[in-house]
């Protein structure tokens, strides 16, 4: 009967060892870290966006192609207005050419969902912002929208 | 010696190192979403097929209402029923004692009192909830600009446009459904913009080669 009560005392359950959990924890942050920051470029010119209190939502990110206008952020580059496509300075007669290249990179049923999203410079004048319109127009790049911030007014 | 061997270096208790990277885990998710872009949709027009196609677009004139924002960020409107011209965007917003906006959009939209010289009202059946009613779905607003007009001075005359549109439509969503507009599911959404369609035609600018004038 000692003997028993012994072993009884002895065979308690394990504690379960969890020094791997923060590995496991630090392995999602890092994936989650590396994958969120990956499709954004790096700006090289920069803009004030207008403020606009009737802002949507643009819902499904894989499907909106960025024109970012303004000025740029190196001074050797000029202080006129530019346009930023995909991480090089572009002209207006490249539009065509880029949406063409968004626009294969989606599969067939979600090309005509794709957005174009025009993050202009307040300052900008609107001849460069027809300019490019028209240029999307010509692209059959029909979806657009006005980049804001949420604001009042 | 013997007396060494029995000082152990304790370990390094690490439990909380979970909780720590857990919450570094939650605070990279709750932050990364952030950033979602937003903005004013539009829908572009297909481009011309040919030159006269420029031309071609019909318009009654009590249907069509002028908005134009000229290069000194002031504003024009024109219908038939009248003009009205606001100095500054402020003024535009409501702030200088005229008639905001966004209320001669909605008086134009709407045409409460059935004038002659507002758009003209058509019967239309819209199905179960809202049955017959009278809209105006001809009418379109166009909006114009000059070559220099800052892109500031256009989005807030764009937002004071989806304003008035956006107003109509909740107005509509609580006398049909007794709901506000983002409450309603999306089938009564789309049914509600049939009854009140955005129709803000964006022009290309008439001539650039007059501004170089100065006039």
């Amino acid at each position: 009967m000692g003997k028993f009560n012994k072993s009884a005392d002895t065979r308690s359950v394990p504690e379960l060892n969890t020094a791997s959990m923060p590995d496991l924890v630090f392995a999602i942050l890092f994936f989650f870290m590396v994958t969120v920051s990956m499709r954004s470029e790096t700006l090289i010119v920069k803009y004030t966006l207008p403020t606009a209190s009737e802002v949507q939502k643009l819902e499904k990110k894989s499907l909106v192609t960025y024109i970012n206008i303004g000025i740029p952020l190196d001074p050797r580059l000029g202080t006129g207005t530019r346009m930023q496509l995909n991480d090089k300075l572009a002209e207006v007669s490249d539009i065509q050419d880029y949406i063409a290249q968004e626009k294969s990179r989606l599969n067939e049923a979600d090309q005509q969902f794709m957005t174009v999203s025009i993050k202009a410079d307040e300052n900008t004048r609107m001849k460069y912002i027809s300019d490019v319109k028209q240029a999307l127009r010509k692209a059959y790049a029909l979806k657009i929208s006005y980049s804001a911030r949420k604001g009042e007014n | 010696m013997a007396k060494k061997k029995k000082r152990k270096t304790p370990n390094l208790n690490s439990s909380s190192m979970a909780d720590v990277s857990f919450l570094l885990l939650t605070f990279f998710l709750m932050t990364s979403s952030m950033d979602t872009d937003s903005g004013l949709a539009r829908r572009l027009p297909p481009p011309p097929q040919s030159e006269e196609q420029l031309q071609k677009m019909d318009v009654q004139r009590r249907n069509l209402m002028v908005v134009l924002v000229n290069y000194q960020n002031q504003i024009m409107v024109r219908t038939q029923a009248g003009d009205e011209w606001y100095n500054n965007i402020a003024e535009m917003e409501g702030k200088g004692g005229k008639v905001r906006l966004k209320d001669k959009v909605k008086e134009f939209v709407l045409n409460p009192n059935n004038r002659p010289d507002l758009p003209e009202l058509i019967e239309e059946d819209f199905g179960p909830p809202i049955g017959k009613v009278l809209v105006t779905s001809d009418h379109v607003i166009s909006l114009q600009n000059d070559a220099t007009t800052s892109y500031k001075a256009y989005i807030a005359v764009q937002n004071e446009l989806v304003k008035a549109y956006n107003e109509l439509r909740d107005e509509a969503a609580k006398k049909y459904f007794g709901r506000s507009y983002k409450e309603l599911l999306p089938d009564q959404q789309e049914l509600i913009n049939k009854v009140y369609p955005q129709r803000i035609s964006e022009a290309e600018p008439k001539d650039y080669k007059q501004q170089g004038g100065g006039k």
